[in-house]
């Protein structure tokens, strides 16, 4: 596999942004790491994952979908999409590689959603392979390898080297254009090290948790669940979980008025707001134990029960980290589980 | 401590006393702990924990709770006393329905503290004469106690209940927190130097409201920030001072009313260290109109509400802003 | 780069009708004259006026009208007050067309319908009503039992006086909930009518109306002897994409905007009771 010296990745990094942009998880000066554009001398986050979850780069918060010219009884609408530039997200971990195929069968699926494949079009992901999994992973519980992520193209650290393998046509690019810094390296470490990886999974406290008896057959079941007032009873309603969520994707469009037209935005949504199905005329999730169950259903149930089994999450602990009261999909699947 | 609870709250779920009792429950990790209402002796014998991470406020749920049948029993520390009072004062929960039982408070830990020093694979952690020494998944690490302390911790301003209906436990002092040193510390660097550090702080806003969701002052039963007739329930920023508008906003309506529990500060996915604006207020009010503090009583006036004849005037938001 | 759903097309108001006190009936054409798009009975369409608000409404008037599109839109919130005060000429942005329809060139072919509506539960049903007169030989019998609050409050009534009961094709029964001056029709509400009008259960329903209306047809429909296999209606929920993204006017897993908004009563019976 070819490889680059660690101590050689500034050098990696500024070849990369010499023709693209790139962008890394740095650390914040409060510890956290987020995703930054790369400039020289940033360094990369030592963290096992961001604070805020990649979704970002393809489905950002707030976007401008398309603009308004009112006047008089006329309305002149303006498209103000633009063709993306080609960047690279360095970095990801193997759950948000997998949150964007959970994306992408969202925004994907007919009719596409042009606003984010041209940002998919034109992002290349470059995945770097986990080795010190925290207490809140639960990837493996969605069948996905921490030490072996997809993406375009993957990395793999052995502590010395970082290896470097093409996914994909889109990943081989990326290899090539970088081909003058890399060497052959062989492997034995970082196979001593992957394995590694896998034990330590193996050992985490989530290790055992199943989706075996989740999806789309039991819809009613869980839906009825007489689980559901216990779990939300302390929810604040907040968004938090939603938010740095890489796989929830609700959004909202809003209109603002600038002066001089009309600006129409997406943005991120919360199923656990309030007004989130709000209508004129009523609303059919009055409690929180319906916006909340909503949340959960949505993960665990129909969007495996509308995507041939797959689970609208990835494991990534970010919410078991986040939420303000520890209320979170690991608690909810243990509790809810009807077997 | 915990034993303690968990057999009194049996004894009042058993001689009738109460109906329910809400305090903190056990999660999967030492850490994750979710504040709950327990209703039977076999459910808090399961699940209802007390320790060094038990840091939520369980105050404001007492704004549905007290409404509900029965009476509750709830275990507040001393930071959750003042909320409760202040509650109380807004007529926003029913005194009568509440059994409160005083507890001492922290300091309290975050594990999001632990997280930020690095070390990962947290599976528990205990104080070592001001080490926290924390076990993991890749054995033991360490790390300064005080760092790891919640951030509302670690400006305790009062380790006395103001209300109560029986101590668990010593009561304790009012202290000395020297908890407006960095407020103080924005009061003196340049204007621009500070809008600099607040722009840097709450740029990084989610706007998920967990700071208001969770905030004891925030009761308002509709928010103007989830109404779509008040013009700014702005889920999309349409341009980046947006979410400063909304902290500011929110800072200026609890301003007074806030307790400095430190929920927000507590809550936020971000770290904003929110609470500095509150104690802004805080500060400002204790030299302006002299010392208050919020949630002490149920029944003075607060300054902001209140007026007298040598109340400040107010030119001077143009004397204080001249550098 | 492709057009996307989210943006809309223009489309000018060419007329306003005062249907009741509070609907109106709006026709709809692309700047360049003609039809903005086609659609089926049933199907909807995002309107909005940008900076007001967005909103999905079915599309009252039939495809076999080749001229133009018309929405009947009952005035309740922010958007439709807006629509409600606006003038001929007035340009509006519109996209679509969304959701499933009424199937009309399947399983409703050959069968007899029975159409029941309330109030302004009319909007969508006459779009089929209109498509099954215009294609009169591909259907059985034709009843429409339809109620309102009061004579004045009946959506469409010079079309249904004028056009539908003049028809000899299709058997029209009007309804209104309590005694009115100038009213020598029938008196009570839509639930105990059918249970009156007692129609062959060889029929097939479809029926829109306010929530309380079809429960209580529903219930009626069983009594006499209907299977929920045999009754269509068609639902409303909180839409803001129109094409199953943005997540929130699903039923269990079923998103209204794309999977319906018609549902056939034994499909909604095995979806979560959310809506």
């Amino acid at each position: 596999m070819l490889k680059i010296s660690l101590d050689k990745l500034d050098k990696l990094f500024e070849a990369i942004s010499a023709s693209q942009t790139l962008y890394i998880p740095t650390d914040r000066e409060d510890g956290a790491a987020e995703y930054k554009k790369y400039e020289s001398g940033m360094k990369l986050s030592n963290n096992l994952n961001t604070l805020r979850s990649a979704k970002d780069f393809f489905f950002p918060q707030t976007e401008n979908l398309v603009d308004f010219k009112m006047e008089g009884k006329n309305i002149e609408v303006i498209d103000v999409r633009e063709e993306s530039e080609d960047f690279v997200i360095f970095g990801v971990r193997a759950c948000d590689a997998r949150s964007f195929t959970v994306l992408d069968k969202v925004f994907l699926t007919e009719p596409v959603d042009s606003y984010y494949k041209n940002r998919r079009d034109h992002g290349t992901v470059v995945t770097m392979a986990c080795t010190r999994p925290a207490e809140t992973c639960f990837c493996g519980t969605f069948g996905i390898d921490a030490a072996a992520p997809e993406g375009d193209a993957a990395c793999y650290s052995d502590g010395e080297n970082l290896f470097i393998e093409a996914h994909n046509e889109k990943g081989q690019k990326f290899i090539d254009s970088v081909a003058a810094l890399l060497e052959e390296g062989d492997t034995a470490k970082l196979d001593a090290v992957r394995e590694k990886t896998r034990e330590i999974l193996k050992k985490l406290p989530l290790a055992n948790l199943t989706t075996d008896n989740f999806g789309g057959d039991k819809l009613n079941e869980y839906f009825n669940s007489e689980k559901w007032g216990e779990l939300s009873q302390s929810c604040l309603g907040c968004g938090t979980c939603t938010f740095v969520c890489p796989t929830c994707q609700c959004y909202d469009i809003k209109d603002f008025n600038t002066g001089h037209g009309i600006k129409r935005f997406r943005c991120w949504d919360s199923c656990m707001y309030s007004d989130f199905t709000k209508m004129a005329h009523g609303n059919p999730r009055l409690t929180q134990l319906e916006r909340f169950r909503q949340r959960f259903m949505h993960k665990l149930v129909y969007f495996p029960a509308n995507n041939n089994g797959e689970f609208g999450c990835v494991g990534c602990g970010r919410c078991l980290s986040k939420c303000p009261i520890s209320m979170n999909i690991v608690k909810v699947m243990k509790a809810l589980e009807v077997k | 401590m915990q034993e303690a609870m968990i057999n009194r709250a049996k004894q009042l779920l058993a001689d009738g006393s109460v109906d329910r009792v809400i305090g903190w429950k056990r999660g999967e990790f030492e850490y994750d702990i979710t504040p709950a209402v327990f209703t039977s002796a076999e459910e808090l014998d399961a699940d209802f924990v007390y320790d060094d991470f038990t840091a939520a406020n369980v105050s404001k749920y007492l704004v549905k709770e007290s409404k509900k049948e029965g009476k509750i029993l709830a275990f507040l520390k001393p930071c959750d006393t003042y909320s409760f009072n202040q509650l109380i004062k807004e007529h926003r929960i029913v005194r009568e329905n509440i059994y409160v039982i005083g507890i001492p408070g922290g300091p309290k830990l975050d594990a999001e503290r632990i997280k930020a020093k690095g070390i990962t694979g947290i599976l528990g952690a205990k104080n070592d004469n001001g080490t926290l020494i924390i076990d993991t998944v890749y054995g033991e690490e360490k790390m300064p106690y005080y760092e790891a302390l919640s951030v509302k911790c670690r400006n305790c301003k009062s380790k006395n209940h103001v209300v109560y209906d029986e101590l668990i436990g010593e009561d304790g002092d009012i202290l000395d927190s020297n908890r407006f040193d960095m407020v103080e510390k924005l009061e003196n660097i340049t204007a621009q130097e500070r809008y600099d550090f607040w722009r840097e702080q709450l740029s990084k806003c989610i706007r998920c409201n967990a700071c208001r969701n969770v905030c004891p002052a925030c009761t308002c039963e509709k928010c103007v920030f989830d109404n779509p007739d008040s013009g700014v329930e702005n889920k999309a920023a349409t341009d980046s001072f947006e979410e400063n508008m909304f902290h500011i906003i929110r800072a200026f309506h609890v301003a007074g009313r806030c307790t400095d529990c430190g929920e927000c500060s507590r809550v936020c996915p971000q770290n904003i260290p929110l609470h500095l604006l509150n104690r802004k207020f805080i500060k400002d009010i204790n030299s302006l109109y002299g010392d208050y503090q919020a949630g002490e009583d149920t029944t003075s006036r607060a300054p902001l509400n209140d007026y007298k004849q040598d109340d400040c005037e107010a030119s001077i938001v143009h004397e204080r802003g001249v550098e | 780069m492709n057009n996307d759903t989210l943006i809309p097309y223009i489309g000018v108001v060419t007329d306003i009708r005062q249907d009741t006190p509070d609907v109106k009936t709006f026709r709809v054409v692309s700047p360049e004259g003609g039809k903005v798009f086609e659609h089926m009975p049933g199907q909807c369409a995002m309107l909005s006026i940008p900076g007001v608000g967005e909103a999905m409404f079915s599309i009252t008037s039939s495809p076999t009208n080749k001229e133009f599109m018309e929405f009947s839109i009952k005035k309740c919130g922010c958007l439709t007050t807006w629509l409600h005060a606006m003038d001929v000429g007035q340009q509006i942005t519109i996209r679509g067309p969304y959701g499933n329809a009424f199937p009309v060139e399947t399983d409703l072919k050959g069968k007899d319908l029975l159409f029941i509506a309330g109030g302004i539960g009319l909007a969508p049903l006459r779009s089929v009503i209109n498509y099954v007169r215009d294609n009169r030989a591909n259907y059985g019998d034709v009843q429409v039992i339809y109620g309102s609050r009061s004579m004045d409050d009946l959506v469409d009534y010079k079309e249904i006086i004028d056009e539908w009961m003049a028809d000899a094709g299709i058997q029209v029964n009007l309804t209104i909930d309590n005694p009115q001056e100038g009213w020598d029709g029938h008196v009570g509400f839509v639930p105990n009518y059918v249970k009156e009008l007692n129609p062959s259960t060889s029929k097939t329903v479809l029926v829109c109306g306010p929530p309380i209306m079809i429960k209580f047809t529903l219930a009626g429909l069983k009594e006499l002897g209907f299977t929920e296999t045999q009754v269509y209606t068609t639902m409303e929920l909180r839409m803001k994409c129109g094409v199953g993204k943005c997540g929130r006017c699903n039923i269990g897993n079923k998103y209204v905007c794309k999977d319906g908004p018609v549902f056939r009563f034994d499909q909604l019976g095995e979806l979560p009771d959310e809506y």
